[in-house]
């Protein structure tokens, strides 16, 4: 058993526009002390996924399908008050604007020693030592001078540090990451990619690392999860979706970024715009876009295909491919409509 | 071997400072040097890249540079001669222009693309009848891309991507020789984000613009870039070839920066050894004495406090102000 498992996870939000299936079917494992990358386009529902495993979802947002198992225990539908001992307990989640989660009127000492209260039995005074523990684990200097200070007073690398030591105040099975270093310059982004390294490790802790950065998924990601338009459309180990990428976008994606050869060179982006959720195509949600788009992909989307055991991806290219090569039998019954 | 098409200087930088005058209690004001002595040139043609953490005054280089904001002290020279004078200044602003950061606030969502490229041509007069005006509007939307159709659509109606390209669009208006793009790709997903980089290299090869690119993406910079200047708190540290500098950077600080770089490469990435920085950026209210870096730098010496080293050519095009230059590396 997995710590998490999350299988067929749907997520909508319901628009006076229409149903936005913002997450849809989207399954996986998290092992215990394991780091899994999310990337993938604005909007295609990295974020709405990490906030449904959290059920922070917005009012008009709702889980319409799947399950998501921590420990074993189905948390959908396990009730708000099963879910507030989840929160910041077992799963705790750093935003990408530590403004947003930090609040500017109580110090910084209040608020830790807030979530620490919250979350375990201490007492106020064994709260307060845990809170200046916790800023000198993260690499706050002068802690008990910062204890007293507001959120404002302190550098953004800082506020940014103060907010993983908030989330790791009650030592958390899983760290959701979302966007953790986007707003920070490198030399800090390094800094903290480092602490969150060596405290994963230290603590034997999951983290789920949602980035648009692929060298911060190259630097710290065991396992990484593409998603395209609500779902994904590839899964493996770092090594193989860098290396040897099965899906279309990730192809283009991992073509589009400038690196120290293409200095010079022209890059190759993806063309056209991104997916209208709203306006889902019937086939392939990424055929529109793509220049390896055949028949099949206009009308059915891509088996979700095991590469090898590391790795699996969601189109018709390998199938293809794999019928070429004579390792593929023949498309799947279902899809008989595909005429490649 | 040079490139001939680098050779005539088409902006001079010479001592370039602004400084801005903070409150610091009720009747008190304090500067704040966001540019400090800063100096370099841009061949014609050529693309010079700027980097350095927030703050370090980046911006502000561009907007000084252009005379957006009155430069504290220094000169700026274009193709030779200074922009000084009010009618000096005037003529700059036609050939030298800006692109933002932000395609989202840096237009106007109630007016529509075709005002948002034509308000440049209005406030210099630069046609003869509306029909002219037109023709030229639609002209600047197919260099960037966009689809004539869309000339009297609203800005909020684009995407993130198509929004930089109306920001693009409206800077090309006047013909410039001379774009300072700030950070122009920064708020763009990556795949958008290449479309755009691509844009300015085509425009650039065929109108032979010359650019201070403006970006706090190492690898965008390093992508685009011909030189590359590096700056910490006010200063110019170090300025290069950009090869030269991703391969051989010479500064302390230069050195943290580029290797806390993160590689798009599992491989390259988990072998890399960072050279950590320790603690955070000072207040630029408050820089140390001497070399402003010398508060984190794991070389300095009692000269570093008291003196600040002097930027210098250590080699053939190769900039650099450290006291230790020898013992760092
Ligand atoms: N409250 C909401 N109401 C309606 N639609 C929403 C809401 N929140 C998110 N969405 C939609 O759900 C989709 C997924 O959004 P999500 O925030 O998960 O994207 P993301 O992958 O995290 O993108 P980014 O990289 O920009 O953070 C988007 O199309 C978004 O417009
Ligand atoms: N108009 C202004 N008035 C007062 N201070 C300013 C002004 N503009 C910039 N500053 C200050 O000058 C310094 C340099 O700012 P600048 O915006 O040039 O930095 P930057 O390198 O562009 O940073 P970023 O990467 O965050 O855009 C900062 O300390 C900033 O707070
Ligand atoms: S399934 Fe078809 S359209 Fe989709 S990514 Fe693969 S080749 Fe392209
Ligand atoms: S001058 Fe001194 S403090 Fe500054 S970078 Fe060089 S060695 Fe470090
Ligand atoms: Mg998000
Ligand atoms: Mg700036």
């Amino acid at each position: 058993m997995s710590l998490l498992e999350v299988k067929d996870l749907r997520t909508s939000f319901f628009t006076p526009a229409g149903e936005v299936k913002a997450v849809n079917g989207v399954s996986f494992f998290l092992e215990r002390g394991k780091v899994l990358g999310i990337v993938g386009e604005s909007g295609s529902g990295k974020s709405v996924t990490a906030y449904s495993i959290m059920q922070i979802l917005a009012s008009t947002g709702k889980i319409v399908g799947g399950s998501i198992k921590l420990d074993g225990e189905e948390l959908v539908g396990a009730g708000e008050k099963v879910m507030k001992t989840v929160r910041g307990n077992k799963i705790s989640i750093i935003f990408q604007d530590p403004m947003t989660s930090l609040n500017p009127t109580y110090t910084i000492g209040h608020q830790l020693m807030e979530a620490i209260t919250l979350h375990t039995d201490r007492n106020k005074k064994q709260a307060w030592d845990r809170a200046v523990e916790m800023l000198q684990l993260v690499n706050v200097n002068e802690p008990l001078k910062r204890m007293k200070q507001y959120p404002y007073e302190l550098s953004g690398g800082m506020r940014q540090r103060v907010m993983i030591a908030m989330a790791l105040a009650c030592e958390p099975d899983i760290l959701i990451a979302d966007e953790p270093t986007t707003a920070l310059d490198v030399t800090i982004q390094a800094q903290i990619l480092e602490l969150m390294q060596s405290l994963q490790k230290e603590l034997g802790m999951a983290i789920i690392m949602i980035t648009h950065d692929l060298g911060v998924v190259a630097q710290m990601c065991d396992e990484v999860i593409v998603m395209y338009a609500g779902s994904i459309c590839e899964q493996g180990t770092a090594d193989e979706i860098f290396y040897n990428p099965r899906h279309e976008y990730t192809k283009g994606l991992m073509r589009s970024i400038p690196t120290q050869n293409t200095a010079g060179k022209k890059l190759h982006p993806i063309t056209g715009t991104p997916i209208d959720l709203l306006n889902m195509p019937e086939g392939c949600p990424f055929a529109p876009r793509c220049d390896a788009a055949m028949k099949v992909c206009i009308k059915h989307p891509g088996p979700f295909m095991k590469i090898n055991d590391d790795h699996a991806a969601r189109c018709w290219m390998n199938v293809k491919n794999g019928m070429e090569a004579g390792e593929v039998e023949p498309v799947l019954e279902s899809e008989k409509g595909g005429e490649e | 071997m040079e490139d001939k098409k680098f050779e005539t200087p088409l902006i001079e930088v010479k001592n370039l400072k602004e400084y801005f005058n903070i409150n610091v209690g009720a009747f008190k004001t304090k500067p704040l040097k966001a540019v400090d002595d800063v100096s370099f040139s841009i061949k014609k043609g050529e693309t010079l890249g700027l980097v350095g953490e927030s703050g370090c005054g980046k911006t502000t280089v561009g907007r000084t540079l252009l005379h957006l904001y009155k430069p504290t002290g220094g000169e700026v020279f274009y193709n030779g001669d200074p922009v000084k004078t009010k009618s000096q200044i005037k003529e700059f602003r036609k050939k030298a222009t800006m692109v933002f950061q932000d395609p989202y606030s840096s237009l106007n969502p109630r007016m529509t693309v075709s005002d948002i490229i034509g308000e440049p041509l209005d406030i210099h007069k630069m046609y003869a009848n509306k029909k002219e005006r037109e023709e030229r509007i639609l002209e600047l939307m197919a260099e960037v891309g966009l689809n004539s159709e869309h000339a009297s659509r609203y800005a909020h109606e684009f995407s993130g991507g198509q929004r930089q390209r109306i920001g693009i669009a409206r800077a090309l208006a006047l013909d410039p020789d001379f774009i300072v793009c700030d950070e122009p790709v920064s708020a763009l997903d990556v795949s958008i984000q290449a479309q755009v980089i691509n844009m300015f290299d085509e425009l650039q090869d065929k109108k032979g613009l010359t650019y201070l690119f403006i970006a706090h993406d190492l690898l965008v910079v390093r992508h685009i870039s011909d030189r590359i200047a590096v700056m910490y708190l006010g200063k110019m540290v170090e300025l290069a070839d950009a090869d030269e500098i991703y391969n051989r950077p010479l500064h302390p600080y230069s050195k943290s920066l580029l290797s806390a770089v993160p590689v798009p490469d599992p491989k390259i990435a988990r072998a890399n050894q960072r050279i950590a920085l320790e603690g955070d950026i000072p207040s630029p209210l408050n820089a140390p004495s001497g070399c402003p870096f010398r508060t984190r730098c794991r070389y300095a010496t009692e000269q570093c406090a008291c003196e600040m080293p002097e930027f210098k050519e250590v080699e053939k095009g190769h900039f650099v102000a450290c006291h230790n230059i020898d013992k760092a590396n």
